[in-house]
């Protein structure tokens, strides 16, 4: 084994080459910005990385990173909780089913963007706004994964838990939401992501205290520094939550496999 | 009373369609919900009908399709050829992959307000959205699928004397043309979403920019045919995505 590696030429480990292809691309950028760009529009990583301390020495701006976070959080838990319901009363009736799951696929291919001034007329400008529209974004994967998850439900399963006189909840306890758990994981790490847009669209789209009037603040008085060290801290925000997502349902999901 | 199955569910689904308008048309009756959040269906069909014939979405339909086009097509040729060039060492791909693949999980979103910096309210900052949507999907499925080929086919084509480019057309790219067209797919139909977004927050004209002086406007009616219009067009799209997908595997095979 050690020969056949020696012959190969030596190669940095894939992680540090990629820190490295990263670094590269930040000092590309650093010159680039600081030599050959306007200052009024682009700002080189370094003074966004400076920026970053005056926008958390700033109690308004830190408030309205919060309110973004509490937005997205009230939207998620929300849309779960919902789609999970209504997934569940749906997906586990033929009828039902049949009746409301071509409206839920047919709401699903609304462009939800267009109908953002209605959300807007009928829950204002405030937080009801964004955390409705982060909703509406992210409860109909919820609702067609959960679908998805109990219809293929082995009959069998139910018939020999219904026929050893197992009552409704027992049935949902221990068949139904153990075997429904990966799909619906996977619907929550698809929400999440829906949430992530749905907010931050319905911020842009008009926000009077939170970080869509802050983006629009800084790109309006030429600080690109500043929104683009906002950005960041957005962007942190967006792949943290998805990670989590992502880790649960990895977690979730291999303790299913591990049981079949 | 035994119907088959097929003709009952679609007795349910009609039921169920008939049901959604009655329950729409009771809510807009007098004393029911505000004509400025939900307007009576009747007016909005009749407002979608002069929409189709007098043809004044044109202009602005014009623009989000142009915007569209022009952003999946720089999204495509860039991300298959970047997602070529990452494929042609695993190496390579080790390094390149995860990249893309965390920068995909970013918002692209949040890049708005710098596009709008950058390329002021015009159609080339709706363009640099649809574009940067884009790119991640397809790049991600080209380098799925190139470097997934079967090593049995690569070996086998190089032992009968392929050259590079052979190797490629005949063997490489039919084996990952599945993988990437669902790339392109996806890649399309979110570009053309964000798109419309975009047109939303900031734009001066397109369907999106449209909608929203409508409703800007409080004039609903008109409003939602001009939704009903997009909504329609997205299931076009979509249609017609997917069709040209099946099409492309079709080919592949």
């Amino acid at each position: 084994m050690g020969a056949l590696n020696d012959r190969r030429p030596k190669r940095l480990k894939p992680g540090y080459a990629r820190l490295l292809v990263i670094a590269g691309m930040l000092l590309v950028w650093e010159v680039g910005a600081r030599f050959f760009a306007d200052p009024l529009f682009a700002s080189p990583p370094s003074a966004a990385f400076l920026a970053l301390g005056g926008l958390f020495a700033d109690p308004k701006i830190v408030h309205a990173i919060e309110i973004t976070i509490f937005e997205m959080v009230a939207a998620f838990v929300m849309a779960v909780a919902l789609g999970l319901s209504i997934g569940l009363a749906v997906g586990l009736q033929g009828f039902t089913k049949a009746a409301v799951m071509p409206i839920v696929l047919l709401l699903y291919t609304i462009p939800q963007a267009t109908l953002l001034p209605l959300f807007v007329l009928s829950f204002g400008i405030g937080p009801e706004a964004k955390i409705a529209f982060g909703v509406s974004q992210s409860i109909f994967p919820v609702i067609i994964t959960t679908v998805a998850g109990v219809a293929n439900l082995r009959p069998a399963l139910l018939t020999a838990a219904r026929s050893m006189g197992a009552s409704r909840l027992q049935i949902f306890s221990a068949i139904v939401f153990p075997h429904m758990i990966p799909s619906f994981f996977t619907g929550m790490r698809i929400a999440m992501t829906a949430v992530l847009l749905g907010v931050l669209l319905a911020e842009l789209y008009v926000s009077t205290a939170g970080i869509g009037y802050y983006t629009r603040l800084f790109a309006q008085t030429f600080k690109p520094a500043e929104l683009f060290a906002l950005i960041a801290v957005l962007a942190t925000i967006a792949v943290t939550l998805n990670e989590l997502c992502r880790m649960a349902e990895r977690h979730f999901s291999r303790w299913q496999y591990a049981g079949a | 009373m035994t119907f088959p199955l097929r003709l009952r569910l679609l007795l349910i689904q009609l039921g169920v369609l008939l049901a959604v308008l009655a329950t729409w048309y009771a809510a807009t009756l007098p004393g029911g919900i505000n004509h400025l959040l939900l307007p009576a269906p009747a007016p909005v069909f009749k407002d979608f009908g002069v929409l189709l014939t007098t043809g004044s979405i044109w202009p602005d339909l014009f623009v989000t399709v142009f915007e569209w086009i022009v952003a999946f097509a720089i999204a495509a040729v860039a991300g298959s050829v970047i997602g070529y060039l990452v494929s042609l060492t695993p190496y390579t791909v080790e390094v390149f992959d995860p990249l893309f693949a965390g920068l995909y999980s970013i918002p692209a979103i949040l890049l708005f307000p710098l596009y709008l910096l950058f390329f002021g309210l015009g159609p080339a900052s709706k363009i640099a959205l649809g574009t940067t949507i884009a790119f991640f999907p397809i790049v991600l499925n080209t380098i799925a699928g190139l470097s997934c080929v079967d090593r049995a086919y690569i070996t086998a084509a190089r032992s009968m004397g392929a050259n590079g480019l052979q190797l490629f057309w005949s063997v490489m790219l039919p084996a990952a043309f599945p993988v990437i067209l669902t790339g392109a797919r996806l890649g399309g139909v979110i570009a053309f979403l964000a798109i419309l977004g975009g047109e939303t927050i900031s734009s001066l004209a397109g369907l999106g920019h449209r909608i929203v002086s409508l409703a800007e406007n409080m004039d609903t009616e008109q409003m939602f045919a001009n939704i009903l219009f997009a909504v329609v067009l997205a299931v076009i799209i979509n249609v017609t995505v997917s069709f040209a997908e099946s099409r492309g595997k079709r080919w592949a095979h």
